[in-house]
């Protein structure tokens, strides 16, 4: 089973891809995803507080399981708490 | 109804014609546009990121909420994303209703819960450097 991972802006740029892919375990969740993922890219893992997780375009909870075919987004904060803009 | 990601330049005018009803007394138009300047820094230029599959289901979802609180008789919000330069604008949003009152409170409400809640990102370039604006942990609809 595996699941589709997209990911954006600064969390991209450390990553150094937009896309990539994860094997998943039985009932994997969308933060164990996540885990999984800083051991193949370090820098991420500085970033698992601020990380919110989407999947298959919905913002869901780090709990989420995971199913076979899934697109799991990793979404870092929007510049919306930025109140100057 | 209109939400849109584009890496084209925006335009009001065909956005404002899409919600302008004949039952429309008042049409609100919100533009974010590009400034020269960020936390006393001189900004060259912007660049956008998005998810846009999602940037446009949440900009639907938001909009849903503001024609249940308001009585409206259209919104559109579009969103350019990649290079932006100096007074380009990124971020378009129009509101129309019978009255003005209502346009109004919907187009402050609308751009504050985009700003919130849209998978979009801001990086700011200036000379010698550039960041990522991230603001809190996005908020769930």
């Amino acid at each position: 089973m595996k699941a589709r991972v997209r990911l954006f802006a600064r969390l991209a740029d450390l990553a150094g891809t937009r896309e990539t892919e994860v094997e998943l375990g039985e009932g994997l969740s969308a933060a164990d995803a996540f885990r999984l993922l800083c051991q193949r890219f370090p820098e991420l893992a500085d970033h698992s507080d601020s990380v919110m997780y989407a999947v298959n375009a919905e913002y869901v909870n780090s709990d989420h399981s995971l199913r076979d075919g899934d697109e799991l987004a990793l979404i870092p904060p929007v510049s919306g708490g930025d109140r100057a803009v | 109804m209109l939400f849109e990601v584009t890496a084209d330049p925006l335009h009001p005018q065909p956005l404002i014609d899409h919600v302008r009803k004949d039952e429309s007394g008042a049409v609100a138009v919100f533009l974010g546009v590009v400034r020269d300047n960020s936390r006393g820094r001189r900004v060259l230029h912007l660049e956008y990121d998005a998810y846009p599959e999602m940037a446009t289901s949440v900009m639907r979802g938001i909009a849903e909420d503001a024609m249940e609180r308001w009585p409206l008789t259209d919104v559109a919000i579009q969103h350019r994303t990649g290079r932006l330069e100096i007074g380009e604008t990124s971020l378009l949003i129009a509101v129309s209703s019978s009255h003005r009152a209502e346009a109004f409170a919907a187009c402050h409400h609308l751009v504050d819960r985009f700003k919130e809640s849209v998978p979009i990102w801001k990086k700011e370039v200036w000379e010698g450097g550039e960041v990522w604006i991230e603001g809190g942990p996005v908020g769930r609809d």
